[in-house]
């Protein structure tokens, strides 16, 4: 198909000059786009029409921005005319501009310029390098050309929320990963894992996703020296405890993964406490063979944790009975809330690998729920209170009711005597 | 003890005395006579004559908790639902006494359009009662303006959209609606200006205002006596009647106190709602509504259509609003028998009864109102 696309292209190329009209000339991109435009081969046509989309025709760029320049004959190639530029040579193109920071500070002086640079550093640019590998990514493959988008905008290829698709063209696709014996369940997995689920069901743009992990333009899979660097771009205390512990030392001379030996690579799972005893079953009694019974502390630890979620638990019951009573309690709910602040601190221990930290955080989650506890129960003391005070007040007012009638009736008798 | 020379004998002497002392100033013995002389006639309909005094106590209980609302609410949109938060929380009988202002609010209202749809059946307000008339309508007025501003205070999610969608409403008439709407919110939208704004009408501008009404009101029932129903006079006038005081007092107390006993009910088993604090960026939440005293009105806008006769729909409702208020100032004029010995039409009490169905049927409609439908 490409071939017969080239075949198209070069017959066409040719029997331009033999039109008899503007279109000889081309003087600007108005005349590329009317002219592909009016063509009858959709491949052709759909360049000028998705032309009108790109950032690049935004910021007033044409055609021969790209496709280069042949004076006044300007589809000739040998004048400088490029129709179709080699896979291979489409970095070098695109790093004309994008390379050159004198001029792309003109349009866009906060955007990079070593993309280039970083993409030959890239598993693709290696293998385009190396083996001119002709499925390879290059920048058209992430930023479909004639319809380059920024960034930022939600239709663009390379925006967070489509990043996983657009790597998935390729990674996703066995037929084309198979030669380079590469799985293809990284999307699957993905889509499925913790940051998934934030990033694709809730829309937190946030979450990190391909890139965040593997680079941009210099993508390719972290080293295991790098795993608890890259995750601890974000998970930067648990990147901390991790390395102070004796793991820390041990997984680097033993050259495991970090992170990834517990939490996988791209099906990274949430862990509730239920999860983090069953994989650490599996995870740490993997080296902690008994009679090691260092490898059963994560059941303590669990323990812990499970003190902390049993009383955060207990403690927002007594606050919503209270609530379902009409007591005003939002200000303890809100401050019960400050418990999912000592979980995560507790969980981020966990990698110590040591129950006493984990302890230390459980123990002012523990204080907050106890103090939750007890302002619930003094609210439904209080509701018991006014039922009783209601009680009491409407006995009272009942007597003063009795009363009133029993003095009107002795005045009405008191006026029917007279 | 019956020597008159023990400590009750004593105390009653000592308070007489002091009674003696206070009446050479101020003369209260003047008054005793006057409330003696009072007579309130008794028959069929007499019932109706509670209902003001009803009111009135209901107002003044409003008054007392509003006071002592007043020393810990902080009127600001940073402050306001906080305060309210803390005095329902943490405050002794907060609770108690925002929940009977709340609740003690919708049972004025209601005990007010209870007299008036009672006053406007028995013609009580026919010569030479107009002046009386006129001032329990403004009341009602006042009332139900005293209801809007306070909604807003507690400067929660509910009301702060609710008062947007009221505020909106005045914004709808020409030349001067959206002026009248800044003035209201304080700018251009519902914001921390609106509550100050509204704040200041609730504890000062309506209060003065309601004060003057209530004392001219119940200066006229004072000076014009208790109406009798035409049917009543039809019938040859009442056949006796019972003295103001104590007899009419001691029926009123009982009243009142089985009003104090309901709100503290309400207070104890429904507690006034807090909500979640006021967001103004976010989305309106579903369900907002009005208090159920606007409900008819807010009602009957939803079902206008865009235009009608070229007119915008909604300043068609809120103009026929606007008139049925100024005609329902004008009623004892316009409901006048014809000739001397003429007796009263049936006309008004059609229209009455029309106007209660009218309510009655389109505040069902605004609580059964599906949106989405």
């Amino acid at each position: 198909m490409r071939v017969a696309r080239h075949l198209w292209l070069a017959t066409l190329l040719w029997l331009l000059p033999l039109v008899p009209t503007a279109a000889q000339t081309l003087p600007s991109s108005d005349a590329c786009r009317d002219c592909h435009l009016a063509l009858e081969e959709e491949s052709l046509v759909a360049p000028a029409r998705a032309y009108e989309r790109d950032v690049h025709a935004e910021t007033g760029f044409g055609c021969l921005a790209c496709h280069g320049s042949g004076g006044t004959n300007q589809l000739n190639p040998a004048a400088g005319f490029l129709a179709a530029p080699e896979r291979r040579e489409i970095p070098g193109m695109c790093g004309r501009c994008h390379s050159d920071a004198v001029f792309m500070r003109q349009f866009d002086p906060g955007l990079r310029v070593d993309q280039v640079q970083e993409y030959w550093t890239s598993r693709h640019g290696e293998l385009l390098q190396d083996s001119n590998d002709p499925d390879v990514a290059t920048c058209i493959d992430c930023h479909p050309a004639h319809e380059i988008r920024p960034a930022d905008d939600p239709a663009s290829t390379v925006h967070p929320s489509n990043i996983l698709s657009t790597c998935g063209r390729c990674h996703a696709n066995p037929a084309r990963m198979a030669a380079r014996e590469i799985g293809t369940s990284q999307v699957a997995e993905y889509t499925g894992s913790v940051h998934g689920q934030l990033l694709l069901e809730e829309g937190d743009l946030s979450a990190p996703v391909c890139n965040d992990c593997h680079g941009n333009h210099g993508a390719a899979p972290p080293g295991l020296a790098s795993v608890r660097n890259v995750c601890g771009q974000c998970h930067s205390v648990m990147a901390d405890y991790f390395d102070d512990s004796a793991h820390g030392q041990i997984f680097e001379e033993a050259d495991l993964p970090g992170c990834a030996l517990c939490h996988e690579h791209h099906a990274i799972e949430s862990v509730d406490d239920a999860a983090l005893l069953a994989r650490s079953e599996d995870v740490c009694l993997t080296c902690h063979e008994p009679p090691d019974t260092l490898g059963l502390e994560f059941r303590r630890i669990a323990a812990v944790l499970d003190t902390l979620n049993r009383a955060a638990e207990a403690s927002r019951a007594i606050l919503e009975e209270a609530e379902n009573v009409g007591m005003e309690v939002s200000q303890a709910l809100f401050e019960l809330e400050d418990v999912g602040n000592a979980q995560t601190r507790a969980h981020s221990a966990i990698h110590t690998f040591q129950v006493a930290p984990v302890r230390e955080q459980v123990a002012a989650g523990m204080e907050i729920t106890v103090r939750a506890a007890e302002r619930g129960r003094e609210a439904l003391d209080e509701h018991r209170f006014r039922r009783l005070g209601l009680g009491a007040s409407a006995s009272i007012i009942l007597l003063l009711i009795i009363g009133l009638l029993m003095k009107i009736r002795e005045l009405e008798r008191a006026e029917d005597t007279s | 003890m019956t020597d008159g020379t023990g400590p009750g004998s004593r105390a009653r002497g000592a308070i007489g005395r002091f009674a003696s002392w206070l009446d050479d100033r101020i003369g209260l013995s003047a008054i005793m006579p006057v409330l003696r002389k009072k007579e309130v006639p008794v028959h069929r309909h007499s019932f109706w004559y509670y209902i003001g005094g009803m009111a009135l106590f209901l107002f003044l209980l409003q008054i007392a908790t509003g006071i002592l609302l007043l020393f810990y609410y902080r009127p600001s949109a940073e402050g306001a639902y906080e305060s309210i938060q803390f005095l329902m929380a943490e405050v002794e009988f907060g609770w108690l006494i925002r929940s009977i202002h709340s609740w003690g609010a919708n049972l004025m209202i209601f005990m007010a359009f209870v007299h008036m749809f009672s006053v406007m059946l028995l013609k009580a307000y026919r010569a030479p009662r107009e002046i009386t008339w006129i001032t329990g309508v403004g009341l009602l007025f006042v009332s139900m303006g005293l209801g809007f501003t306070g909604y807003l205070l507690p400067w929660n999610e509910l009301s702060f959209f609710a008062t947007r969608v009221g505020t909106e409403i005045p914004g709808v008439v020409p030349v001067v609606g959206p002026f009248i709407r800044d003035v209201l919110r304080g700018g251009e939208d519902v914001s921390g200006a609106t509550l100050t704004r509204f704040y200041a009408l609730h504890v000062s501008v309506l209060p003065a205002l309601a004060f003057m009404l209530v004392a001219l009101h119940v200066l006229l029932v004072q000076r014009h006596g208790m109406s009798v129903p035409p049917s009543i006079e039809a019938e040859g006038g009442p056949r006796r009647s019972m003295k103001f005081f104590p007899q009419f007092l001691l029926r009123d107390l009982v009243g009142w106190l089985a009003a104090l006993a309901m709100l503290a009910a309400a207070a104890a088993f429904f507690p006034a709602h807090l909500g979640e604090k006021a967001d103004p960026f976010a989305p309106a939440p579903a369900g907002i509504q009005p208090e159920w005293y606007f409900m008819f009105m807010f009602q009957t806008l939803r079902y206008l259509p865009a235009e009608i006769m070229g007119i915008e729909g909604e300043l068609v409702g809120v103009g026929a609003f606007g008139v049925v208020g100024i005609v329902l100032l004008f009623v004892p004029f316009l409901d006048k028998p014809k000739g001397p010995d003429a007796k009263p039409g049936k006309l008004w009490t059609w229209l009455t009864f029309g106007a209660l169905a009218y309510i009655l049927l389109f505040s069902y409609l605004g609580y059964t109102f599906d949106p989405n439908a």
